[in-house]
């Protein structure tokens, strides 16, 4: 159905071995490839022009390793590149206090949503925020703000009665030195880049408030006109960063090499969600395997090493060593894959499986199993051996399933702990210690950092 | 009804001959180089027609240019021209009432994509038209949704069915349905939530508001329209695949075409899903929303001589 980046120029580069020189000649087919896919990923074109020219120099007249194909090889240096190029340039904040950051951005970009979100990251890096209305254009913008910041028990200010967005920010630094505030937001309007009215507007609340940050808030979505957007609002406003948003989608994200390669401007932080707290600094390798359309495979597994609790895996893993595993473990063991979400939500943050439809059957079928567990006494639950047949009656009319069912259950948790006390021996070690050796050698991806 | 549509291509032709204007500029008079189809192909992507699109123009442009060694330069417009209208046919959609009032549309999309400011726009052109309507405001998720919805009724004085913060959508527009039959609308518009398309659980929600609604009518929603960002990429293909495959779309509205962005998604949108197009929003203002003309939309991207280009053949 998709196929990925590597497989398609391991075809391309087939006829290449080990020891054999990557030249302009071997290589035209395997750019042209590199080309379809960061078009595909919105890439503005003539960024992917420039860099594939400089991924052609980077290439041309090294030798083709022998212990990998050419395929990753290639792909190595595109994704190092492009991981650099997206990294470059200060990443952090300035460190100062009071701090003033200024948001901009074109309409329905999550300037509202990315002002908030700042607010709250700022809050935990002991900072106290204020944050700032300042859009007096859209209907309701400013109750937006205000409401998101009652949700966060942040300080907020605005006039609704002003015309006059320089005076909000100049009423604004007052109210922060009243309040104690030592980080302050200015939420600002949406805006086309062209619309000289409203960029004079800005540039106006620039030079009054003079802030430390301007932030232009991107939609990872964004096409081609990425370019003109980050253009435009540099000139107008002097960037300092960019912060890329619903990144919770599946776009390959082409709009942040973009506007990084044009402006130069340094991507700051990254909106992965709707919830305030889904806001993190920016990864450019991340963004890199994103772009080229290999998945964003870290934050996956980051987002699994986040709902499971550790102490609780590693007491399970304890006695999952000793076999000593019981339905109660089980019953916790389940929770916690529910709590990683539905397969789909998973599947959801690889580009181009979103439309891989998986998940409801299993997920019932989680259901079920937990009813079955929760309709036992906590003693049949520690030891199943008291299970027979009128117990097993009872618990299938209180779970709403069948005797079949819960034998079925039963069967499959039997099996289970048969298999656990097979590791225990010294063949279980052997068994343990290939299937390590199998995972270490993951194939495929190049330069995954993380991976344990 | 006549006056409409001449406000129309007027509007359309102002806006889009200043938009596209780049594109028809490559094409001066003189002879088809491959200087010339190096601009093409990059003006098309720069429209985010995206690369299947693209290359197919691109391909039959080249193969004419093969054919006859002396294709002018402005025919090579015309035979983009030609191609786009081919690609395009049959993709302008309409809100057709339905048998028995309310007509019943629901808009749709991913967050930001326009979709409270459209409702309101369409609202606003329903009415001039002559029909009532009725606005119900389903999106109860975003802070202050409600509120942005309620200062644009009054602004174009329609009339709203507001809802609760945290309230179940689904409940908001069963009770909608049953206000706007009861007050004898012509059309209910039902404002939703933004929602990434890959969130499988916000989808959901989505199907519930179908069920709910199709209680009181089997065949409601009349038109559910897919509101997307004209200034986004490719992405636009895979949002509307997903909420198509998950809701049934009958079109789409393209929003934020008055910068410089051109929307060239919605061929792909039409080519790879079939799905017709409503609308493209050109401005803030409530009339700036204009019904999509293929002819109105080609013509602006391949401004073409058609008189020379026939005579060429």
């Amino acid at each position: 159905m998709f196929e990925s980046l590597t497989d398609k120029l391991s075809n391309t580069l087939r006829n290449l071995r080990g020891g054999g020189r990557l030249t302009e000649d071997n290589m035209a087919e395997a750019l042209k490839e590199v080309r379809t896919a960061l078009l595909s990923a919105d890439v503005h074109f003539k960024v992917v022009r420039d860099f594939i020219d400089r991924v052609k120099a980077e290439c041309t007249g090294q030798e083709v390793l022998k212990s990998v194909s050419p395929g990753q090889q290639v792909v190595k240096i595109i994704n190092d590149e492009l991981t650099r190029l997206l990294g470059e340039g200060a990443n952090e904040l300035a460190a100062k206090r009071p701090l003033k950051i200024m948001l901009v951005g074109l309409h329905g970009s999550g300037k509202t949503t990315s002002t908030a979100k700042l607010g709250l990251f700022l809050g935990k890096k002991e900072y106290t925020p204020l944050l700032v209305g300042c859009d007096i254009h859209r209907p309701a913008a400013i109750d937006q703000l205000e409401t998101l910041a009652q949700q966060e028990s942040l300080a907020f200010y605005s006039d609704r009665s002003a015309r006059d967005v320089s005076r909000i920010g100049k009423d604004a630094l007052k109210q922060a030195k009243q309040r104690n505030a030592d980080a302050i937001l200015f939420d600002t309007a949406g805006r086309l880049q062209i619309d000289e009215e409203l960029i004079e507007e800005i540039k106006k609340l620039r030079a009054e408030v003079q802030p430390d940050e301007v932030l232009l808030v991107a939609d990872s979505a964004l096409g081609q006109e990425a370019v003109n957007v980050a253009r435009h609002f540099h000139d107008a406003v002097q960037l300092t960063g960019i912060v890329m948003t619903k990144l919770d989608g599946d776009a390959r994200g082409g709009a942040a090499l973009s506007m990084k390669a044009i402006t130069g401007v340094p991507i700051k932080f990254a909106g992965t969600g709707e919830k305030p707290g889904d806001f993190e600094t920016f990864h450019p390798d991340r963004m890199a395997s994103r772009i080229l359309g290999m998945g964003d495979v870290v934050s996956l597994v980051e987002k699994a090493q986040e709902s499971i609790d550790q102490d609780e895996a590693e007491k399970m893993a304890e006695k999952m060593r000793k076999a000593d595993f019981n339905l109660e473990d089980f019953l916790t063991q389940i929770r916690q894959v529910k709590k990683l979400g539905s397969m789909e939500s998973i599947m959801g943050m690889l580009p181009g499986m979103s439309g891989v439809k998986i998940g409801d059957k299993e997920t019932s079928r989680f259901a079920r199993t937990e009813a079955i567990i929760l309709s036992m006494t906590p003693r049949e639950r520690q030891n199943p051996n008291l299970l027979n047949g009128s117990r097993r009656m009872r618990i299938a009319k209180g779970s709403g399933t069948r005797v079949s069912d819960v034998n079925q259950l039963l069967k499959q948790f039997t099996q289970m702990r048969k298999m656990m006390k097979s590791m225990k021996g010294k063949k279980g070690k052997k068994m343990m210690r290939s299937l390590q050796a199998q995972m270490g050698e993951g194939k495929g991806m190049p330069n995954l950092p993380g991976m344990r | 009804m006549l006056g409409l549509y001449r406000k129309f291509k007027e509007g359309l032709s102002k806006t889009t001959s200043r938009l596209f204007g780049s594109i028809g500029g490559l094409f001066g008079g003189g002879e088809l180089d491959a200087d010339s189809v190096d601009s093409l192909e990059e003006a098309l992507y720069g429209a985010d027609f995206g690369v299947q699109t693209t290359e197919e123009i691109i391909g039959e442009i080249q193969e004419a240019f093969r054919r006859e060694k002396e294709l002018r330069a402005r025919d090579a417009s015309a035979i983009g021209g030609t191609v786009l209208r081919r690609v395009l046919k049959g993709s302008e959609a309409e809100l057709l009432p339905a048998a028995s009032p309310p007509t019943v549309v629901i808009l749709l999309g991913v967050n930001g994509s326009g979709k409270t400011t459209t409702a309101a726009k369409i609202g606003y052109r329903l009415q001039e038209e002559g029909s009532s309507v009725l606005i119900a405001a389903c999106d109860t998720f975003r802070a202050a949704a409600n509120e942005q919805l309620k200062t644009w009724c009054e602004r174009l004085d329609l009339e709203l069915i507001s809802s609760q913060h945290g309230a179940d959508a689904a409940a908001v527009a069963f009770d909608a349905w049953q206000a706007a039959r009861s007050r004898g609308k012509d059309y209910l518009l039902i404002d939703t939530a933004g929602r990434l398309h890959n969130k499988a659980n916000l989808m959901r929600e989505l199907a519930k508001i179908r069920r709910v609604l199709q209680k009181h009518e089997p065949g409601a929603p009349h038109h559910a329209i897919l509101v997307a960002d004209g200034s986004l990429g490719s992405n636009s293909i895979e949002q509307a695949r997903v909420f198509h495959r998950e809701f049934g779309l009958t079109g789409v509205a393209v929003t934020k075409l008055d910068g410089t962005s051109r929307g060239g998604a919605l061929v792909g949108i039409y080519r790879e899903l079939g799905l017709p197009v409503y609308f493209l929003g050109l401005g803030e203002r409530a009339e700036d929303l204009q019904p999509f003309s293929v002819d109105n939309y080609v013509n602006a991207i391949f401004p073409a001589e058609p008189a020379e280009a026939e005579s060429r053949g």
